[in-house]
């Protein structure tokens, strides 16, 4: 556990003390920032792109293949753009996203503008997404508070079995007992249903089991970490009270790491669930990604690999940002490369 | 030296109470020799925790079962399909009894050898991505963090990479190349590697400028060499904790891949590839057991070597060893 614990925090070390910086520093920084996360974006977008160009060329006729001719097939490629050579595919595809059109549906549904079809998922993987994390962010903090306040006693070693089984088992196993064993107990609906505030609750709750697990495991981790420290022992010795210690001083620096990680968790519920969302048959994005891969649906999954892509790095920037916000001795400007 | 010099500087004491102490060797010994064994301690230290022994010992023997079992006797075959001897129909959805330990499949095939068939599949799997991952990971990880030129190039690689949905990837690959073990062992790889690497190389910065390595740099020292021979084996914990778990995570992602159907061909049986037979057939509570056992075997497995894996890498750490 503690190795894992120093990889956490490896990062946080490479982090130099300083005294202040003005908002042109922190301009110039986020400018920095940003054309340095467009590149990348650039990159990633243009390999995924190239990478579905090697996919066959029967997945973009659906079901119908059989009944087209080789000439009718010659012209739906040709008419989808397929037949020009690669870059010029690319180049087409990035003055269209300048313009902020994504382009229409090929398989997944014919001719529909692939904004509408995302529009009209991803606020089911927000709702949920954010209900989990709710819910994990109390318990699971809750859970590590209570976790260090009884190390190696009773409450800390159940915790810790609780994380061992979540993060080793996988979850679609756990997701299934759940889905099979607790709708029968507690006369739950198994699938869910748009007019039935009942059915939101399972999948929130087992969609909160694993990040809770997270939670409960760092916050538990950087409390230790902090109890350990000269200045818990100079409170104390002052003759502070426990609860005084815990609230104002080992909480407090404790989230400071915590708080990087709270912008990913956020943006991450727009990427949804794809096991918790087939298993209820919610209509989120979850399984959007997949689905529109097999059906070599091209425009869905740019738009989708845009928006996973720039979650990702708009999260770090702001996790970066808050963490540093919250505790005045980090610079980001210092800070390694890798990011 | 010599004793006239002694008498000159002690004037009034006697010379004769004073004797040099003659060499015994084996008490020169005795004070510089200690016992201490890095791999001796690591493995006392690892015992001390019961839990971790204990499953230990439980998944050497089932590792040694799933190896041997198709060369015991009155073993089933994984993939033929079984028939009532009186009537001749396929024994579909047969319940555990004392010929099939575990029941049938929906096609009458003998769970009991499906599921260790199916660890064997998925245990090989594990240990391959965690070998690669590992080789990959180290070396990048040790360049990226040791040699200084390429640290740019390499934190821009890795960050396009980093930025691509790990499904993306996986489906990609998977659905471009035939689903077979290999092709998902590399589909797994192709990004598994990037968090062992950037682990690597965070450590190798910490201690990549401290005397020690200051002093062989100065004394010629090839990089290679300080390399394996200064910095690697600092890593020894780390490396030992990421490859036990890359087996939990390597099932993991076989599971999910299954899933999402592009798991491996039904006729290889693996752990995902139960699972998902189960998954389907579980609405109906007399045919549970078909998703019940393989999930149980699978925890079974997963959870022990995650636990295994951490008690492993906190012990390997010396300073755990006092």
């Amino acid at each position: 556990m503690l190795i894992a614990y120093i990889s956490g925090l490896c990062d946080d070390l490479i982090v130099f003390y300083k005294d202040k910086w003005g908002w042109q520093q922190l301009l110039k920084y986020s400018l920095k920032r940003l054309v340095k996360s467009m590149v990348t974006l650039f990159i990633v977008i243009s390999v995924v792109f190239l990478f579905m160009r090697l996919m066959p060329e029967e997945g973009y006729f659906g079901q119908g293949y059989e009944k087209l001719d080789l000439v009718q097939r010659e012209a739906i490629l040709t008419n989808l753009g397929l037949r020009d050579p690669w870059f010029v595919q690319l180049g087409h595809f990035y003055k269209d996203l300048f313009h902020g059109d994504l382009g229409t549906s090929i398989t997944y549904r014919p001719k529909v503008a692939v904004a509408e079809i995302i529009e009209s998922k991803i606020f089911y993987s927000l709702y949920f997404g954010l209900a989990a994390l709710v819910i994990a962010l109390i318990a699971g903090i809750s859970m590590g508070i209570l976790m260090a306040r009884s190390k190696n006693k009773f409450w800390d070693k159940l915790g810790n079995g609780y994380i061992v089984f979540i993060s080793a088992v996988p979850a679609a196993v756990y997701y299934l007992f759940l889905q099979l064993y607790v709708t029968d107990i507690f006369n739950l609906p198994i699938l869910f249903n748009k007019s039935n505030p009942v059915s939101f609750i399972l999948p929130a709750l087992s969609m909160a089991l694993g990040p809770t697990a997270g939670y409960a495991m760092w916050m538990r981790r950087y409390m230790v970490d902090e109890l350990n420290k000269d200045y818990i022992k100079l409170a104390r010795a002052k003759g502070l009270s426990n609860k005084v210690i815990m609230r104002k001083h080992v909480l407090r620096n404790a989230f400071v790491p915590m708080a990087q990680y709270l912008p990913a968790s956020i943006l991450y519920t727009l990427v949804g669930s794809i096991y918790i969302e087939s298993l209820y048959s919610i209509p989120g994005t979850g399984g959007l990604l997949v689905d529109t891969i097999q059906r070599q649906d091209n425009p869905i999954v740019q738009a989708l690999v845009l928006i996973y892509a720039s979650v990702g790095i708009i999260s770090l920037f702001l996790g970066d940002m808050l963490m540093a916000s919250f505790d005045p001795r980090i610079n980001l400007d210092k800070q390694g490369g890798i990011r | 030296m010599s004793n006239t010099k002694l008498n000159k500087s002690i004037d009034d004491i006697d010379p004769l109470l004073f004797d040099f102490a003659s060499y015994d060797e084996s008490r020169a010994e005795r004070a510089g020799y200690s016992n201490y064994s890095y791999w001796q301690s690591t493995f006392q230290v690892f015992l001390k925790n019961k839990v971790a022994a204990a499953l230990l010992i439980l998944i050497i023997v089932l590792v040694t079962y799933t190896v041997l079992q198709p060369y015991l006797p009155n073993q089933k075959s994984p993939t033929k399909i079984y028939n009532n001897p009186v009537t001749g129909i396929q024994l579909r959805n047969h319940a555990p009894d004392k010929e099939f330990l575990f029941g049938t499949n929906s096609i009458g095939q003998d769970l009991w050898s499906r599921i260790w068939s199916g660890t064997r599949t998925s245990l090989e799997i594990g240990m391959l991505v965690g070998i690669w991952q590992g080789l990959i990971g180290i070396t990048v990880g040790c360049l990226w963090g040791y040699v200084r030129k390429l640290d740019g190039i390499i934190t821009e690689i890795y960050n396009v990479l980093d930025n691509i949905p790990n499904t993306i990837i996986m489906v990609l690959l998977a659905y471009i190349l035939r689903p077979s073990i290999f092709t998902l062992v590399f589909a797994m790889c192709i990004t598994n590697w990037l968090s062992m690497a950037r682990f690597v190389r965070n450590q190798i910065i910490i201690i990549r400028d401290r005397e020690y390595n200051l002093a062989s740099r100065c004394l010629g020292t090839p990089i290679g060499r300080i390399i394996t021979k200064n910095l690697l084996p600092y890593l020894v914990s780390v490396i030992m904790l990421q490859l036990a778990l890359a087996i939990p995570m390597a099932i993991g992602a076989e599971v999910f891949l299954t899933y999402i159907g592009l798991g491996l061909p039904l006729n290889t049986p693996s752990l995902g590839n139960l699972i998902n037979e189960g998954r389907v057939i579980m609405m109906s509570p007399s045919l549970r057991y078909q998703l019940i056992f393989p999930a149980v075997v699978l925890s079974v497995i997963t959870i022990s070597f995650y636990v295994i894996g951490n008690t492993f890498a906190d012990a390997s750490d010396p300073r755990n060893h006092v």
